[in-house]
């Protein structure tokens, strides 16, 4: 075997290894994909295309067709739809409760003797069949709906983005969160810096204008609440290097302060006047594929961190110091301001996803972000990064929070209910990090 | 043990060993790192499974499936780390995990009058209520062989006991080691140190390549003899001394002081390599410590090439072109568990970066240079560098600091845990940097590498310069003991 292809092995070995919670990963998705497969029935514009390409696409001249549907938007979509898309053919469209289709049915049989096709939605499909076999008129009538497929729920547009939006704060926070256990330590105000920031956003955003406030005015408090937040955090990482107290020590201690600075800014009320606008950041979807806004903003902040900790100087100086502080600094690395810097962009970070969550939910309160300190350890735990520093991936991290993200959300469709959630996500941590246990052990056997 | 086989994946650590021990005599086990030295050891005491071949013992065959079975098999192993717990008692310590009790109460009494006996036995006059953490090295290190005892051990497998000790408690630890012979008990002892393997061994048992090479009484073999056998090829000179041509000044120092550290002043040449001496706490290592930055210093001056440099911080010194190797490369020096290549980078990225991004081309084209050129021994740049033998984890950092460019470059005990072959090349590889023109200085607890290398010795008392050597040619080890102690 000559040496590049033991170093090709070599390296995928260390692939597999830092990324192989990917494969977790797609087992998962894989797993609540079968356990959710069920019949999908297409909605809105999709349903009348559906309808029209199977069923209505080839009507005679004569035929008359009545577009049925609820009252819901969805409803009013579909019936609008189909409308628009019969051009040879006279199209009459109804929405509204059992009472109104029923009346308007029985109205308009009378009219002529052309053939009656009656276009419905899935919803109120079993209400017009019904109408159908009471109204002796409608007897010769075709009813046509929507076909439907077998497809997971899981995998819907719409539950996908739904997964995304519920891991962003939390994946965001732990991207901070994998640089400071890379340096051996830990953050445990994140989940209080959330909710400080969220407070300090809003309150400041109610003090410049309130429901009027402009785009200016929210983007200034939003910066200063993740700023202080940074300030924050520098007081945890000052108090780290120049005092030497245990990180575990300073930031429990941190996240207390900054909790109850929380509630003495807020009066322990939540804070919503705010303006509608706001939303946009948790809310918002861009206009081009409907990829929700905060989502973007997770992927370019992990495409950020990860070249940061992979290409650059910081980056190699930040794993140094957690895998050895004192031969890193024998070797001329500023160890103090690296841990201080650590510190710092991890508390930023919370702050943002304080930002995030205030957006998410139109309003800032001093209960937000309560044990969220656990589930962003345990999305870089699961995603490989070892506790004891010096180790660790950032797109693993990524991965880790996907996973959590994905049992959560599955467990929620599949109907387990939320105690026995807590027993399995317990298990998830406990079995990732004994993964990786092994994976040391392993590597350690080898050893000569 | 005979015929013991051991395969790692991608290695063969063991192809064919045999070993056997006496009871009541002292067997040395030499072989360079890597010989499997420390594979057997951990066969034997139960931490690795062997894979082919067996162990005896007393005539019956035996496998230890854990350590713990091993120690009730009456085979008790010393390790080079110490296993003490540092805040609990000599004697909580010693009965740790077989503490006597009386329906379930500590039986204290019966504890410390079998702990008085044990440790009058290695003839260490202690209190046994004392916290190890307040004893010397040596102590602890007659406390783990007590512990040992105390678990009635007739195998007593010592790797390194000495690394950490001074010449003096070696002496004392030998003594024991005799009077436990006497006693009946047999010893496995792993040291680098050939002369303290002539002293105390009563046979001898080479290991290379994961193979037995020889097994004779010590006074069958000669020291150079030994060194070849373990190394497979024949040795002219086990020091080798550069032709070295001293120039100029290039590092002053003034009066330094701070700890135990107090006035120390010297100067050394480019083109000179400078050893400093000295008993263990004389205070060596803290001096080169301060010229480096590593501590702050209370008072004194650095000069380089006669200029005055303010060094306040390894960072400032590297700077400054000087360098510090450590005398603990694993807790002071490496990384363990990054890369090799990273190891060598630390110092070194801003270099080969611009606006903070990494040059990663460059880098490994440098990393790759210096491995071919000080011959690391190394499978792939990214290696672990806890996977490395001491030798070359050693030039690593040596790798390291020539990247940095250091005019100044200061050895703390440098061959410390490393095998003969690479303590070779070591010497080689000082001398070739003295040749260069830089400053060279080596601190080392081995008068005889000392003498054997240096052109001029510095010897250290209490944290004072006590004298200078500078015919060390003609000097002998008793004289720079006379000056240390």
């Amino acid at each position: 075997m000559n040496s590049s292809s033991v170093s090709d092995r070599a390296r995928l070995k260390r692939w597999i290894s830092d990324y192989g919670m990917l494969g977790v990963l797609l087992l998962l998705c894989v797993l609540f994909s079968i356990l959710t497969l069920d019949e999908q029935f297409p909605t809105g514009k999709a349903a009348a295309e559906s309808v029209y390409e199977t069923q209505l696409y080839r009507l005679p001249a004569s035929t008359k067709v009545i577009a049925v549907g609820s009252s819901s938007a969805q409803d009013s979509l579909f019936t609008l739809e189909v409308s628009k898309r019969i051009t040879n053919a006279t199209v009459d469209v109804v929405n509204g409760d059992p009472q109104v289709i029923r009346a308007f049915l029985e109205k308009s049989v009378s009219s002529s003797g052309d053939r009656l096709v009656i276009a419905t939605t899935n919803a109120v499909a079993s209400v017009v069949t019904a109408i159908k076999s009471q109204v002796a008129s409608l007897q010769s009538a075709e009813i046509v709906s929507p076909l439907s497929r077998r497809w997971p729920t899981f995998l819907l547009a719409e539950n996908i983005r739904n997964v995304a939006n519920q891991i962003t704060v939390i994946a965001i926070i732990a991207i901070g969160m994998t640089i400071v256990i890379i340096t051996a330590g830990i953050d445990l105000s994140v989940g209080s810096l959330i909710a400080l920031c969220a407070v300090i956003v809003t309150w400041l955003i109610g003090q410049w204008g309130a429901e009027s406030a402009g785009t200016g005015a929210m983007l200034g408090a939003a910066v200063i609440g993740i700023v202080l937040c940074g300030v924050v955090g520098a007081f945890s990482g000052l108090m780290i290097t120049r005092f030497r107290i245990p990180p575990f020590i300073a930031t429990l201690a941190m996240m207390q302060v900054a909790a109850g600075i929380g509630y003495i800014i807020s009066q322990g009320r939540p804070i919503y006047q705010i303006p509608e606008s706001f939303i946009w950041l948790g809310r918002g979807v861009d206009p081009l594929f409907g990829i929700p806004t905060a989502v973007i903003l997770m992927i370019v902040l992990y495409a950020v961190a990860h070249v940061i900790m992979s290409q650059t100087t910081l980056g190699r100086y930040i794993y140094a110091v957690g895998g050895n502080p004192e031969a890193a600094r024998l070797a001329g690395i500023r160890v103090n301001a690296i841990l201080l810097f650590a510190y710092t962009i991890c508390a930023m970070l919370a702050g943002l996803g304080g930002v995030l969550m205030a957006s998410q939910l139109k309003s800032g309160a001093p209960t937000y972000g309560l044990s969220y300190e656990l589930y962003v350890i345990a999305a870089v735990v699961v995603g490989g990064t070892s506790l004891s520093g010096g180790e660790g991936r950032i797109l693993g991290t990524l991965i880790g929070a996907l996973i959590i993200g994905v049992i959560q959300n599955g467990m929620n469709l599949v109907n387990v209910e939320s105690y026995t959630q807590k027993v399995v996500l317990g298990l998830v941590i406990l079995g990732a990090v004994l993964l990786d246990r092994l994976k040391q052990r392993r590597m350690a056997s080898v050893r000569t | 043990m005979a015929g013991i086989k051991k395969n790692f994946p991608g290695v063969i650590a063991l192809a064919h060993a045999s070993f056997d021990l006496k009871a009541g005599e002292v067997h040395a086990l030499v072989g360079e790192n890597g010989a499997g030295k420390s594979t057997l050891i951990k066969i034997l005491t139960g931490v690795q499974k062997q894979d082919g071949g067996t162990i005896e013992l007393y005539g019956s065959p035996i496998s230890f499936d854990s350590p713990q079975e091993a120690q009730r098999g009456q085979l008790a192993t010393i390790y080079q780390e110490f296993t003490l717990i540092p805040a609990l008692s000599v004697r909580a310590n010693l009965f740790l995990g077989r503490e006597k009790s009386r329906s379930g109460f500590l039986d204290s009494k019966g504890e410390s009058a079998q702990a008085g006996i044990i440790l009058a036995r290695l003839g260490l006059h202690i209190d046994v209520e004392t916290p190890v953490a307040e004893l010397t090295i040596a102590q602890q290190q007659l406390v783990e062989i007590a512990r040992a005892l105390a678990s009635d051990a007739k195998v007593l497998v010592m790797d390194e006991p000495t690394a950490a000790l001074t010449p003096t408690e070696v002496k004392a630890l030998f003594v024991v080691l005799r009077e436990l012979a006497e006693q009946g008990i047999g010893m496995i002892f792993i040291s680098h140190r050939l002369n303290e393997i002539f002293e105390i061994a009563d046979r001898i048992t080479v290991l290379r390549d994961g193979t037995t090479i020889a097994t004779r009484a010590t006074s069958e073999f000669t020291r150079q003899q030994l060194i070849e056998l373990m190394v497979g090829r024949s040795i002219e000179d086990e020091y080798p001394r550069a032709m070295t041509k001293p120039q100029a000044t290039g590092l002053e120092v003034r009066n330094l002081g701070a700890g135990i550290v107090r006035d120390v002043s010297f100067t050394a040449h480019r083109g000179e390599i400078v050893g400093i001496a000295g008993l263990m706490g004389a205070g060596r290592t803290e001096v080169v410590r301060l010229i480096f930055g590593a501590d702050n210093r209370e008072s004194g001056a650095v000069l380089l090439d006669g200029k005055n440099v303010m060094i306040g911080s390894p960072r400032e010194a590297i700077a400054n072109g000087i360098c510090l190797l450590t005398e603990d490369r694993k807790t002071q020096g490496l990384i363990l568990r990054a890369a090799a290549r990273d190891n060598f980078a630390l110092p070194n990225l801003t270099t080969w970066s611009r606006l903070g991004f990494i040059n990663k081309a460059k880098e490994l084209s440098r990393f790759q240079k210096h491995v071919v050129n000080l011959k690391i021994r190394i499978s792939d740049p990214e290696q672990l560098a806890e996977n490395l033998s001491g030798g070359n984890q050693q030039k690593l950092l040596v790798a390291r600091w020539l990247e940095t460019n250091s005019q100044v470059v200061i050895f703390d005990e440098p061959t410390r845990g490393i095998d003969v072959g690479a303590k070779f090349e070591m010497y080689l590889l000082i001398g070739e940097l003295a040749l260069q023109g830089k400053v060279v200085i080596v601190v080392s607890s081995e008068l005889p590498e000392l003498l054997g290398i240096c052109d001029r010795i510095l010897v250290m008392r209490r944290g004072q310069l006590a004298g200078e050597i500078t015919d060390v040619r003609s000097a002998k080890q008793e004289d720079v003991m006379a000056l240390a102690v």
